[in-house]
């Protein structure tokens, strides 16, 4: 393709070979350990503190680690994890239903449609049943039954009941648990905290990752703060699509920055759009909000057999519905995986039997569940996401179905990185969302809040000290020309975003961003249409660097500069992601190619070709594409069947 | 709708500070409260003038940062609602609307309705949390826990540190925060441990940030978005008395 060039294949991910079950064992093992008097004299930036930065720079700095974290919000707390609703899986099989660490291991792999590493995931599987345990002891309020045990719901993609849940509001609560456990060490003087700093570059140092450009963003004061190794866990990047389920400040700047550093960026294509979030409802629209997962173990979707039906949903008579996912995926029913829910919704909206105001909507429907169980019961389980609902909508779903319609909630593409989260510029981890790691082509319910304290906790809290057994490398200082230059590259950029003063807001140009990704790069994706979002992208970007307007100056907080920079690495990341979305041919999870669907509609992937992951490296006229190719030897490759 | 906004402008936490009025025009119903707020912005950028600063990251009332005055009301006149939760259905066409940041000594201005509440982390640093270093955790079903108690511990631990509590309170007091955790983890027996020095470390922490006392006065519960209940400051008193004449070098 003319878009882009290939290099070298990634050969060498680090995995050892051995036995699945036993290769997180041997790689703890030959792993270098760093001895508790020497941990002290090495330190760690980490950015960001949700899930997976919050719980690694705790567990660090219990460890002996001096560690230095950063965040853009006003507390640690404030990570966008807090907002994950449903739950969290685990292994645990404490309801006896046929449950296991194997199960859970085949459940992701298949989940992702078969795009991600099997010793990755086997490794996530394992250490699933030790993060329960640990939240736990931290005080985490899961929901619990009456004999004082655990209680557990389903889950889309699985057949068990694996996964643990406060309310709906699992991820604040685990969030707090890892916030506690950090404030503990900022009292201590284990860790420094930095809030509303934002990092906007890394510092690369004789080929190692050695610090980072950070601007105070209460006082605009630029800095360079150095370390023995970087650990990004900065996130996902679903706002290039404007709107999304993230939070309004999520970003790609750290991890773009690391990109053009050097650091791989893997399956950037792969982006997760969540079947059941609250439908647009104007041009004002700024965010959109999910509706858990979780509501589907007890809501069913539906839309009216006829096209263009208005009746009120109440009035429509139960022969005239069409409960579509119940009806295409018998075993499955309402909770097949996102990205296949996910599409069927968007299907019965093209043939035009979506409902609400904008036709962009399906039922979901809470009556009979009412019914069964009581309307005490239902507000239990899912009281605080009823309520939201009613805020935002002025509906009561208790009274009248939710209408609910896909959104971009996820993205499983990040930071290319090995068995030990170290992406492709030695020192520098990449752990949670930012990285790429688990999760393949499409990611199951509850995956998230998993990895992230996977990662965290037990995976980069282990095989860090391999790579600091080699440090404590030179002390640095901000004269170093490296820093220098890296700061010069941040000062510069500020100042030409600041001087353009054209005559176009930071978030129209982000909109407009959005607008294009959604409709190119978003559901469905064709060759036609992704050659036409490159273009359209290099057009507006070109644009933005003349036009846009940004009142005030650096010296202070100014929350239009800070958006702008981020907007600037959405236009470069939104480009890797239509090419990497042209030039991978196949259907595979939340990748769909309109070229490329079995007869009745379903994701057709291409093992022969694409059984790999797309690491792809910055070039300044063309990215270069690596490949890693994927080896399946537990889980075999099969077309995924829900129904 | 149209509506008149007077707005609380103040550059830097030197600036003394003043209400500006706005006129904006076309506001739908169904926007958020801070949507409308983003419409103000983008007209006033585009007409040279800085847009009005104001913390807000989830848009959907759990990550707690945002949180402003609005007439007077801490996230404003809908109960059990945050600021972002706030839809413009629940105001009327030709209204006029303050908007001013939190005020309490424990969080100064940092820029219009932009607060420093580093004040609620160093609570949290004083005790709010249970030394569990990671991996040392026993199997997760060791402790059962009682429904109810675990159901009321969650109902404390939904805290999500907006600061509304503090801004609404006569005296400036973080009592309600504070007594959110203390609950939370008093409530569970992994919490039981540290129960009374987590107590004594909190509440000192507080009064060092420079909250006020608390004098029950009950304006927290009364804003607070996620419903805390006030007696959970009669719990925290409890504790408190109890770890007191536990250690008894202290008054």
């Amino acid at each position: 393709m003319d878009l882009y060039t290939e290099g070298n294949p990634v050969t060498d991910t680090r995995a050892p070979d051995g036995p699945i079950e036993g290769r997180w064992d041997s790689r703890r093992f030959a792993a270098k350990l760093v001895n508790p008097a020497n941990r002290r004299k090495l330190t760690v930036i980490v950015v960001g503190t949700g899930l997976a930065g919050g719980s690694a720079a705790a567990t660090l700095a219990e460890q002996g680690y001096r560690v230095r974290s950063y965040c853009y919000q006003d507390s640690p707390r404030r990570a966008h994890s807090i907002a994950a609703q449903g739950g969290i899986n685990a292994a645990k099989n404490y309801r006896n239903d046929g449950d296991s660490v194997h199960r859970l291991f085949y459940d992701t792999v298949k989940g992702g449609d078969f795009r991600s590493r099997e010793s990755n995931v086997h490794r996530l599987a394992e250490v699933s049943v030790n993060i329960i345990d640990q939240c736990v002891a931290q005080g985490v309020p899961f929901a619990r039954e009456y004999g004082g045990l655990l209680d557990t719901r389903s889950f889309g993609g699985a057949q068990v009941q694996r996964t643990f849940y406060a309310r709906g509001q699992t991820g604040q609560q685990l969030l707090l648990g890892a916030y506690q456990a950090l404030e503990r060490q900022v009292g201590l003087g284990n860790v420094e905290m930095n809030t509303r700093h934002e990092m906007l570059e890394l510092i690369v140092v004789d080929g190692r990752a050695r610090g980072i450009v950070v601007r105070d963003l209460v006082t605009g004061e630029i800095t360079t703060e150095f370390a023995d190794a970087v650990v990004l866990a900065s996130g996902g990047y679903g706002n290039v699509f404007y709107l999304s389920t993230n939070a309004k400040g999520c970003n790609v700047t750290a991890t773009w920055r690391a990109h053009r550093q050097g650091a791989y960026f893997a399956n950037p294509c792969y982006t997760q759009i969540h079947p059941t979030c609250i439908p647009v409802s104007g041009d004002h629209q700024s965010k959109l909000t999910l509706m858990s997962e979780s509501l589907r173990n007890d809501g069913r979707v539906w839309v009216p057999k006829t096209e263009g039906d208005d009746r009120d949903p109440r009035e429509i008579p139960e022969d005239e519905r069409d409960y579509y996912l119940e009806r295409i995926y018998p075993s499955f029913g309402n909770l097949v995986p996102r990205d296949i829910a996910s599409r069927a919704a968007k299907n019965v909206c093209d043939e035009g039997r979506g409902v609400g105001p904008t036709r962009l909507g399906v039922y979901l429907d809470f009556a009979d569940a009412i019914q069964r169980l009581g309307r005490k019961s239902i507000e239990a389980k899912y009281g605080n996401l009823f309520e939201m609902y009613e805020r935002i909508t002025g509906e009561d779903p208790y009274e009248v179905p939710m209408r609910i319609y896909p959104a971009v909630h996820y993205t499983m593409g990040g930071l290319w990185v090995d068995y030990d989260l170290q992406a492709t510029i030695p020192g520098l981890f990449v752990i949670g969302e930012a990285n790429f790691s688990d999760h393949g082509a499409n990611r199951l319910g509850a995956s998230a809040l998993m990895q992230g304290l996977a990662d965290g906790y037990f995976v980069l809290p282990n095989t860090i000290a391999n790579y600091l057994a080699a440090g404590p490398f030179d002390k640095l200082e901000s004269s170093h020309p490296a820093a220098v230059d890296a700061r010069r590259t941040v000062e510069d950029r500020i100042n030409r975003l600041l001087s353009v003063n054209g005559d176009r807001t930071v978030d129209s140009f982000h909109r407009e961003l959005g607008q294009i990704m959604w409709e190119y790069c978003g559901m469905e994706r064709s060759a036609a249409g992704l050659r036409k979002a490159v273009d359209e992208i290099r057009a507006l970007r070109e644009e933005f660097w003349q036009r846009v307007r940004i009142v005030g100056d650096a010296d202070g907080l100014n929350q239009s500069l800070e958006k702008a920079g981020r907007v600037a690495d959405f236009f470069e990341l939104a480009e890797l992601m239509c090419i990497d979305a042209l030039h991978r041919e196949e259907s595979c999870g939340g990748h769909f190619r309109a070229e490329h669907q079995s007869p009745d509609g379903e994701a057709q992937r291409d093992d022969e070709r694409f059984a790999y992951v797309a690491a792809w490296e910055y070039g300044t006229e063309q990215p270069v594409l690596h490949k890693e190719d994927l080896k399946f030897e537990y889980v075999h490759p099969t077309q995924r069947s829900y129904k | 709708m149209n509506l008149t906004l007077r707005i609380w402008r103040q550059t830097g936490p030197e600036d003394k500070g003043r209400m500006v009025t706005y006129q904006v025009e076309d506001v739908s119903p169904d926007m958020s409260f801070l949507e409308m707020l983003d419409v103000l912005n983008e007209r006033l950028t585009l007409a040279g003038e800085e847009p009005v600063a104001f913390d807000h990251d989830c848009r959907e009332g759990i990550c707690g940062m945002c949180g402003m005055m609005i007439n007077g009301n801490a996230h404003g006149p809908q109960r059990g609602t945050t600021a972002c939760q706030l839809h413009m259905r629940q105001f009327a066409d030709g209204d006029t609307i303050d908007i001013e940041p939190w005020r309490a000594r424990a969080f100064p201005v940092v820029k219009d309705l932009v607060v420093n509440r580093n004040a609620f982390d160093q609570i949290i640093a004083g005790g709010g949390f249970v030394t569990a270093p990671t991996g040392s955790a026993p199997e997760a079903h060791a402790a059962p826990v009682a429904k109810a108690d675990a159901d009321a511990a969650f109902e404390s631990a939904a805290c999500i540190g907006c600061g509304a509590c503090v801004a609404a309170c006569p005296n400036g007091s973080g009592m309600l925060f504070t007594a959110a955790k203390v609950t939370q983890l008093s409530l569970l027996p992994q919490g039981q441990p540290e129960r009374y020095t987590r107590v004594i470390g909190m509440v000192d922490s507080h009064d060092d940030a420079g909250f006020g006392g608390c004098t029950n006065a009950g304006e927290c519960t009364v804003v607070c978005p996620k419903g805390i209940p006030l007696h959970t400051i009669g719990r925290l008193n409890r504790d408190y008395l109890a770890a007191t004449a536990k250690h008894t070098g202290r008054s």
